[in-house]
């Protein structure tokens, strides 16, 4: 019975998975747009660390070098995590875009099995763009990388994942709760995150308040963690602690995330905000 | 898959005093106008046999798509209790769903995707999606008249009547024991019209399912279903097979629409004239 019940389950999640790549390919040319873009965007903050030596820079107390793989390392990271947290958070505005949502949230399996797979999804998509546009950046710039701990910096990207899919999950319950702003809801907390996590910069030299925000984001350990590992070598015994405030973090969030959205669900449910598309 | 309806409760549908309000929300402003109530469902109570067509007719905002969306456990009634094939649709949706398929007015597609995707996508989570499922797809769209070559052609280049048949197809392909027909063949051009009747007509002829049809189109009404429910303003007015209604609130030879004025003391059109 159980036994059942689990295949039907994964089937549907293969079954997430399978759409989700079956929509990127039918959507290849906004895919492809998007790419460039990331691709663009990532490249310009490499350039503007190159072109940082142009400004008289070269001879001061700042390493170029490091400054310029510290900010393409941001800038290649952001750009994963905020694809996996957008897909994520736009699980449920997508479907009332295409106007399926009432036939997925009709159908005989567990929200939980929805949202992992649409997560699943997002993660496969996203490692994918994150490994193309990193190619380039090997490419196109002369990145020292021979102090790197990889597997310290790989430990934190798999830790991150758990906390980044909690919040993808937190975020899509907006559109749930609010078919009229939802959306600009998590473009909001989108922004938020990329301000308060120490994207480009340690999060020290945000004013306070922010900075208790960044201490909060998961975001800030993993970027924070990563760059260690990549530029000074910190090894996977040291990179515990923050491998450990990830996971907790990740334990907290993913069931509480699920549990909200839940709440949301019912909530639609009893106000008739399925249907409305705004 | 679903299990078969002679496997299941007798009664397909069981209602008992659904209701069902929508209040529009408040603007933030203190002092603002109050919200609007509009009761969707007043009190509705009915039985749907297993393995008939049931006909729920009534005009515009008469509340028949809300009963749908009630019965497929999208939208949680305020009072009342309602169950398919014995399953509570507020306590039990899992169960529900497993026995459950909607084919509604608005072709719930991913429209860049093709037919082909789509139903795959659908059969993944109804329990199947393995090897076989083109072949049945293909099957059932031959069944339905729909060229081969539609197949995998994005679903926002078919006509609304292969649309239509795909979504037919899609709710055939799960194996229902209760298919929630909302208003399936609304917009579509007359001879689209026919097939999907004809497609109706035979699941009657198969008894293969129950079906709980919402239309407000009478005639079809009248020539497809085994019994029908007039609702109008979110109340049952009255329940019968077309012939009885026809004799008790219509006219001496008349139509099923000369019922329905008399039920609800209106043209069908004041109704769509004031939606619009």
């Amino acid at each position: 019975m159980i036994g059942n019940s689990l295949r039907w389950e994964m089937n549907a999640f293969v079954g997430f998975i399978e759409r989700q790549k079956n929509l990127y390919r039918r959507y290849w040319a906004w895919e492809a747009v998007w790419l460039l873009y990331n691709l663009v965007s990532v490249l310009s903050i490499g350039y503007l660390a190159s072109g940082l030596s142009s400004l008289g820079l070269e001879n001061s107390r700042v390493n170029l070098q490091q400054t310029q793989l510290y900010l393409l390392i941001g800038a290649l990271l952001w750009t994963y995590l905020s694809m996996v947290f957008f897909e994520v958070a736009f699980a449920i505005t997508w479907e009332r875009w295409e106007g399926t949502i009432e036939y997925t949230f009709m159908a005989p399996i567990r929200r939980v099995t929805h949202l992992l797979g649409m997560c699943a999804a997002s993660l496969l998509y996203g490692m994918l763009r994150a490994a193309i546009i990193g190619l380039a950046l090997v490419a196109l710039f002369r990145l020292d990388l021979s102090g790197a701990n990889w597997p310290a910096a790989l430990a934190i990207f798999a830790a991150a994942t758990l906390p980044l899919l909690g919040l993808g999950i937190f975020t899509s319950v907006l559109p749930l709760l609010s078919p009229e702003k939802g959306e600009q809801m998590a473009f909001a907390v989108q922004g938020v995150l990329l301000l308060i996590s120490g994207v480009y910069y340690p999060i020290s030299v945000l004013p306070l308040p922010l900075q208790v925000f960044g201490v909060l984001s998961p975001l800030t350990y993993t970027l924070d963690g990563i760059r260690q590992a990549l530029l000074h070598g910190r090894s996977l015994a040291e990179a515990v602690p923050d491998i450990g405030i990830l996971l907790l973090m990740g334990v907290v969030l993913v069931p509480a995330s699920l549990w909200c959205f839940g709440r949301a669900e019912r909530r639609a449910k009893r106000l008739g905000l399925l249907k409305r598309s705004g | 898959m679903a299990i078969q309806a002679k496997e299941l409760s007798p009664q397909a549908v069981e209602m008992q005093g659904i209701t069902k309000r929508f209040t529009q929300r408040r603007r933030w402003l203190i002092g603002g106008p109050r919200g609007k109530e509009k009761r969707a469902l007043d009190d509705v109570s009915l039985q749907v046999e297993s393995g008939r067509i049931t006909g729920i007719l009534g005009a515009n905002g008469s509340g028949k798509s809300t009963l749908i969306r009630v019965l497929a456990t999208l939208l949680t009634p305020d009072s009342g209790t309602a169950s398919v094939f014995g399953y509570d649709v507020v306590s039990q949706p899992g169960d529900v769903r497993r026995h459950i398929n909607r084919v509604s007015v608005e072709a719930s597609f991913f429209k860049e995707m093709s037919p082909w995707e789509n139903m795959l996508y659908a059969a993944r989570l109804y329990g199947s999606g393995g090897q076989g499922t083109r072949d049945r797809v293909e099957a059932m769209l031959k069944r339905l008249g729909l060229p081969l070559d539609t197949l995998d052609r994005p679903m926002k280049q078919l006509s609304r009547g292969q649309q239509q048949k795909v979504a037919i197809a899609r709710s055939f392909l799960t194996s229902p024991s209760l298919l929630l027909m909302d208003e399936p063949t609304t917009g579509l051009d007359p001879r689209s019209k026919r097939e999907v009747q004809d497609l109706v007509r035979s699941i009657r002829r198969d008894r293969a399912a129950t079906v709980l049809l919402c239309t407000h189109d009478l005639q079809e009404a009248e020539v497809l279903c085994d019994r029908v429910v007039v609702i109008d303003q979110g109340r049952v007015l009255a329940d019968g097979t077309p012939p009885q209604l026809i004799r008790e609130h219509g006219i001496e030879h008349g139509t099923l629409e000369d019922a329905f004025m008399r039920l609800t003391g209106k043209r069908l059109e004041e109704d769509e004239e004031k939606d619009e």
